[in-house]
């Protein structure tokens, strides 16, 4: 090999290095396309103004979904008791209000989602040693055993009653929650939106990357000396309070709650919609959500018995054709389009 | 005489009534260079799993530098410098290679700890990653994902991961397993030019391989060690003869 031809392949592979490398730095940055969920649930304020209450609940799925996908689509935990989070949440409000007077809408929150994370915190620790069939079913059992712990206590949890009419505080002490749900539509959207913003720092982060590694090949993580069950148990206490201000949102906008929130609908609904959207995408949880709840409001409308049957179609269409959900499809289609308006 | 940097003693194992691992020593110093050798069902690949924590022993122990190690976690092994490359591919497949090694740099590095710096923010890990995949002639797939890669490619993804992690003792469980042999000497090529201070241990059925690159060997038959020593006296060895080079000798017929 003479010199000049040295030289090429010395600059090929400079070239070939500086392209990956750039392809990293730039993987977490921000792009275009990003604000489009977020001007359409703005517009959605604007042009749906007598829908802010059903908005509201699209919103605290998307959380809800979100939460899950930290677990479900990144670290590739499946779970079967999200709702024991969704469930500790929406009661720690609820029994601020009913039991203590306490109705302060932020401080709620807060403490809605410390209350979860240490559950989470405390469950995780323990069920997390396991994989497979057994942790589908000790997730499974946390949420079964919240509920009948709320059950037995109905006394102080109102049982399968539930806590009525919770109202809250003016948020900052000064808005005042209308009838029409606008206020709280926003105060929702804002918490989503910080909330948001938490889990994509996460989900860009180192750690975030390992929780990848952890779905990709949990052998090779021990392997390469990843504390693996630390990062669950991490991941899963986030996830739980995440999930826990979701609920606490919902006790808040329905202004009561009952031990339905424990329910196994809840988390299966929840895992539905992830997979409708696209799991560990991070919009997926967004597009999931909206066209999930979107569907259930018009076909329960249409058929009030058998709306279910449509979501059970929609669930097989995606399995069958858009495995990868929603955001698979738009992935797909944008990556073909890039690829013929490349060289 | 120096402490060697991995030494087993006394190791046991079964798997029901089978016992697979038979009261096995063995030592490595530093930059060691040992083929361990056997017939298939040997128990070779579950000695590797014993050393690095991926299977508890039932008797024995195994120091790392002459600390005792046995009760550690197989992570706590390998953040002390206990690398190994599996038999068969254990990767990130869904990631491109990129990501296979930044991975492993950040989990050495306690980086993976970092919740809110995005990942790609730091430009040291990232050019120490391109430095590994050079040195192994990937670069230029650096950004495909591993499984898109032939078998052979990912094998050398394999050792790159296994180096990123910039341990002191090696194992490397048949690197050169499922390659085609037209491609095999790109990967021994690799094994043959590793850092000379680091103590390894490769399990190798082609006996070429072995005798060009080991300065010991050990002969394991049906989970004891059978014999040890150097190529010249294993060759040597009418026992290992028969018991298992028979048909493998260099030069002496086929390779299994
Ligand atoms: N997880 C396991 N459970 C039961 N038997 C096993 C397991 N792993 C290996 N074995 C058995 O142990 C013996 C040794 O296997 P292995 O260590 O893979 O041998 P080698 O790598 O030398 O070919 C084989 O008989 C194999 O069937
Ligand atoms: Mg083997």
């Amino acid at each position: 090999m003479d010199a000049s031809e040295t030289q090429a392949v010395l600059s090929a592979r400079s070239a070939a290095r500086a392209r990956a490398a750039d392809y990293l730095a730039r993987r977490h940055r921000f792009r275009w396309p990003e604000c489009l969920p977020w001007l359409l649930a703005i517009a959605a304020f604007f042009l749906l103004p007598d829908r802010m209450t059903f908005g509201a609940q699209v919103l605290i799925m998307v959380m809800f979904a979100l939460s899950l996908d930290l677990i479900l689509g990144y670290a590739g935990i499946v779970t079967l008791g999200h709702a024991a989070f969704f469930g500790v949440g929406a009661y720690t409000v609820g029994l601020l209000i009913a039991r203590l007077g306490y109705t302060e809408p932020i401080s709620s929150l807060c403490a809605a989602a410390m209350v979860a994370a240490l559950i989470g915190f405390g469950t995780g620790w323990f069920l997390l040693r396991y994989r497979g069939l057994t942790l589908l079913m000790l997730t499974l059992a946390t949420a079964i055993m919240l509920q009948e712990t709320g059950n037995l206590r109905s006394d102080i949890s109102g049982g399968y009653d539930g806590l009525p009419g919770l109202t809250i505080a003016p948020l900052f002490g000064i808005f005042q929650y209308d009838l029409y749900g606008h206020v709280n539509y926003l105060y929702v959207l804002g918490v989503l939106g910080l909330i948001f913003f938490f889990v994509r720092r996460i989900v860009y982060s180192p750690f975030g990357q390992a929780l990848t590694g952890i779905r990709e090949n949990v052998r090779r993580m021990h392997a390469i000396g990843s504390p693996v069950h630390r990062r669950l148990v991490t991941v899963y206490t986030i996830a739980a309070a995440i999930a826990g201000v979701a609920g606490a949102l919902f006790t808040q906008t329905n202004a009561y709650v009952t031990l339905a929130v424990f329910d196994f609908d809840v988390s299966a609904k929840v895992m539905v919609m992830l997979i409708l959207g696209g799991t560990g995408r991070l919009y997926g949880a967004f597009a999931g959500a909206v066209v999930y709840m979107v569907l259930e409001d018009y076909f329960s409308k249409m058929s009030p018995t058998f709306w279910q049957f449509g979501i059970g179609l929609l669930l097989v269409l995606t399995v069958l054709f858009a495995p990868r959900g929603i955001l698979g499809l738009i992935e797909g289609a944008s990556g073909r389009a890039a690829r013929r308006a490349g060289p | 005489m120096t402490v060697p940097v991995l030494e087993v003693k006394g190791l046991n194992r079964a798997f029901g009534a089978l016992p697979v691992t038979r009261n096995v020593d063995l030592a490595l110093e530093k930059g060691a260079r040992r083929a361990l050798i056997g017939p298939n069902g040997a128990g070779k690949t579950t000695l590797v799993n014993l050393i690095t924590g991926a299977l508890k022993p039932s008797s024995g122990r195994v120091l790392l530098d002459g600390e005792d190690i046995t009760a550690l976690s197989q992570a706590e092994r390998a953040r002390r410098g206990l690398a190994r490359t599996f038999q068969i591919n254990t990767l990130f497949r869904g990631l491109t290679v990129l990501e296979n090694i930044c991975m492993t740099i950040g989990e050495r590095d306690g980086e993976c700890n970092n919740l809110w710096r995005a990942a790609g923010a730091k430009r040291s890990v990232i050019d120490e990653a391109l430095d590994y995949l050079d040195a192994l002639r990937l670069t230029d797939d650096a950004l495909k994902l591993v499984r898109e890669l032939p078998y052979g490619r990912q094998r050398l993804v394999e050792i790159a991961v296994a180096l990123a992690q910039r341990p002191r003792v090696l194992l490397l469980d048949e690197p050169a397993a499922g390659v085609p042999s037209s491609e095999t000497h790109l990967i021994l090529d690799v094994v043959a030019s590793l850092d000379p201070d680091i103590a390894i241990l490769i399990i190798e059925h082609d006996m070429e391989v072995v005798f060009r690159f080991a300065r010991q060997i050990t002969v394991l038959v049906a989970g004891a060690v059978f014999t040890e020593g150097t190529p010249e006296e294993i060759m040597a060895n009418a026992d290992v003869r028969a018991v298992y080079l028979g048909e493998a000798i260099p030069g002496g017929g086929r390779h299994d």
